[in-house]
């Protein structure tokens, strides 16, 4: 029998690998995979229906909840899309505020993906150095904010906390020494003989291919595109000249190498926007309800997210879309597993930065 | 007491599933794994599989398409096994209670042994539910002997 050599592979909902659920079938023939078949909902629980339980306010930790890593560039969006809507003009320092922690959060999501990956090809000592990493981090959102994963920060019209200068000086001094750390580990991963023989060349896509399937985020600036919804300069990102990260290749490598290279541009964000922030309020005070319809896009860790807002005047929001990075990125993954070997599945699987959660929403 | 539930004890290995959370106690939880909070030093193993396992941690609240699928790992991890629920979605279903999808929290479908509340929960709570998993799994050992 011509057949005689497929055979059938589920991965996930529960894998090691994971940390989320999401379901492959994976049709192989010997070691090779044919073809990738998803089952999702898993995660799913309906937030965007809860505009009509909750207010418009009350909405803004729910949007958190779409999913923690990001929680905080959620809130961003959804507070930027309600402030267009009322006409809002929120005061500079808050503007910067917003950027700092957009950025804080980049470099722990980021630094998350790179252990997972690590992890995923079996280098746990790798894994565990780039997690010791991301806990200063997370001392720094713990320390400004007050929690260390959800810090609900944004309220509509500004932030809801200050950081002051005895704090600006100690967080400055730990970016510093994230930054030391991050270069040993950057070294490392650049060069490795493990890491280049996991990743250099698996998983290609062409810039073509990228952009005919929507990609956004690091995957579309790992293929040569350069895209970064930051350069339209929402917040404070208009005074902050930087350049989006490109490289060219379109592999797993390139990928990762993007990914590490954000990490020292938001280290580098958070120093030009200490430096540039002018003194003043961090929020003003909003009365009434939103009218209309608004788009709010904001770049997150993984990429362009999209919120659409409709009000009609009362306290519940008419409705609400999101559209989430992974949401697009997922596509490239039916592209990039076919044809693959079996054991490089999940690091396939995690270069796309999967956020499951964020997905079904 | 014999040899098996005392190494059980010294070293219960642990697997975690994620059912609908937001992956805030997600990462807490592994943040437990690495070396500023270090559960290892207690012995404790993250596995992937559920037939090694002796504690089930739970993340996020229960949705219809995923209560097969905890209620399969559940069974089939070996006796005594003790359910430890993550965050308040977990306890209760949290901030998603309301929504359609959401059947609430993971004592619908699993008798829980330890709650851990907290939105997300902090690694410091999580060790400190795990442990408190511990001195269960040893109840546990104690009445299996007897009975
Ligand atoms: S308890 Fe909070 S942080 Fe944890 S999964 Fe639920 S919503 Fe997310």
């Amino acid at each position: 029998m011509p057949d005689s050599n497929i055979s059938f592979i589920p991965f996930g909902p529960q894998h090691p690998v994971l940390p989320e659920p999401i379901h492959l079938r994976l049709v192989v023939e010997n070691e090779k995979v044919v073809e990738a078949l998803p089952t999702v909902g898993y995660v799913h629980r309906g937030l965007e229906k809860m505009v009509e339980a909750k207010d418009v306010n009350q909405m803004i930790y729910v949007v958190e909840r779409i999913c923690g890593i990001c929680s905080c560039m959620h809130a961003m969006a959804y507070c930027q899309g309600i402030e267009e809507l009322m006409n809002v003009e929120i005061p500079e320092r808050a503007k910067y505020l917003r950027v700092i922690w957009a950025e804080l959060h980049r470099m722990h999501s980021h630094l998350l993906w790179l252990g997972l990956l690590a992890d995923s090809f079996g280098y746990e000592s790798l894994f565990m150095q780039t997690w010791r990493i991301r806990e200063r981090v997370m001392d720094i959102l713990d320390k400004t904010a007050g929690n260390r994963v959800i810090i609900s920060v944004n309220v509509i019209g500004g932030v809801r906390r200050d950081i002051d200068t005895e704090m600006q000086k100690w967080v400055l001094q730990s970016l510093d020494a994230i930054e030391k750390d991050l270069r040993e580990i950057y070294n490392v991963m650049k060069d490795d003989y493990t890491v280049k023989q996991r990743t250099v060349g698996v998983g290609v896509l062409s810039a073509d291919d990228a952009r005919e399937l929507g990609l956004v985020g690091p995957m579309l600036r790992a293929s040569g595109v350069a895209s970064d919804h930051r350069m339209t300069g929402y917040a404070a990102y208009k005074d902050l000249d930087f350049e989006p990260v490109v490289e060219t290749a379109g592999d797993s490598y390139a990928r990762m190498i993007v990914r590490m290279k954000e990490l020292f541009q938001s280290i580098d964000l958070i120093r030009k926007a200490f430096a540039r922030m002018p003194e003043g309020d961090i929020a003003v005070k909003v009365r009434g309800n939103p009218t209309g319809e608004v788009i709010s896009r904001v770049e997150q860790s993984r990429g362009e997210v999209l919120y659409y807002i409709k009000a009609d005047g009362t306290k519940n929001l008419s409705r609400l879309r999101v559209r989430t990075p992974t949401f697009a990125n997922i596509a490239a993954l039916f592209k990039i597993l076919p044809g693959c070997s079996l054991s490089d599945v999940p690091v396939l699987v995690l270069t796309i930065d999967p956020c499951i959660s964020c997905t079904e929403r | 007491m014999g040899l098996l539930d005392k190494a059980r004890q010294r070293s219960p290995w642990l697997i975690h599933y994620d059912c609908g959370s937001c992956n805030g106690c997600d990462i807490e939880l592994l943040s437990c794994l690495t070396p500023l909070y270090d559960v290892e030093r207690f012995g404790i193993v993250n596995v992937g599989d559920p037939k090694q396992a002796d504690i089930l941690v739970v993340t996020g609240s229960v949705n219809q398409q995923n209560k097969s699928v905890l209620k399969n790992i559940y069974d089939q991890m070996p006796e005594p096994k003790v359910v430890v629920a993550v965050g308040v979605c977990a306890c209760t279903g949290g901030i998603f209670r309301d929504c359609y999808n959401v059947v609430g929290g993971i004592d619908k479908v699993l008798p829980v042994d330890v709650y851990v509340p907290g939105c997300p929960a902090r690694p410091e709570q999580i060790i400190d539910g795990i442990k408190l998993a511990i001195d269960k799994l040893a109840q546990k050992d104690v009445v299996k002997e007897e009975g």
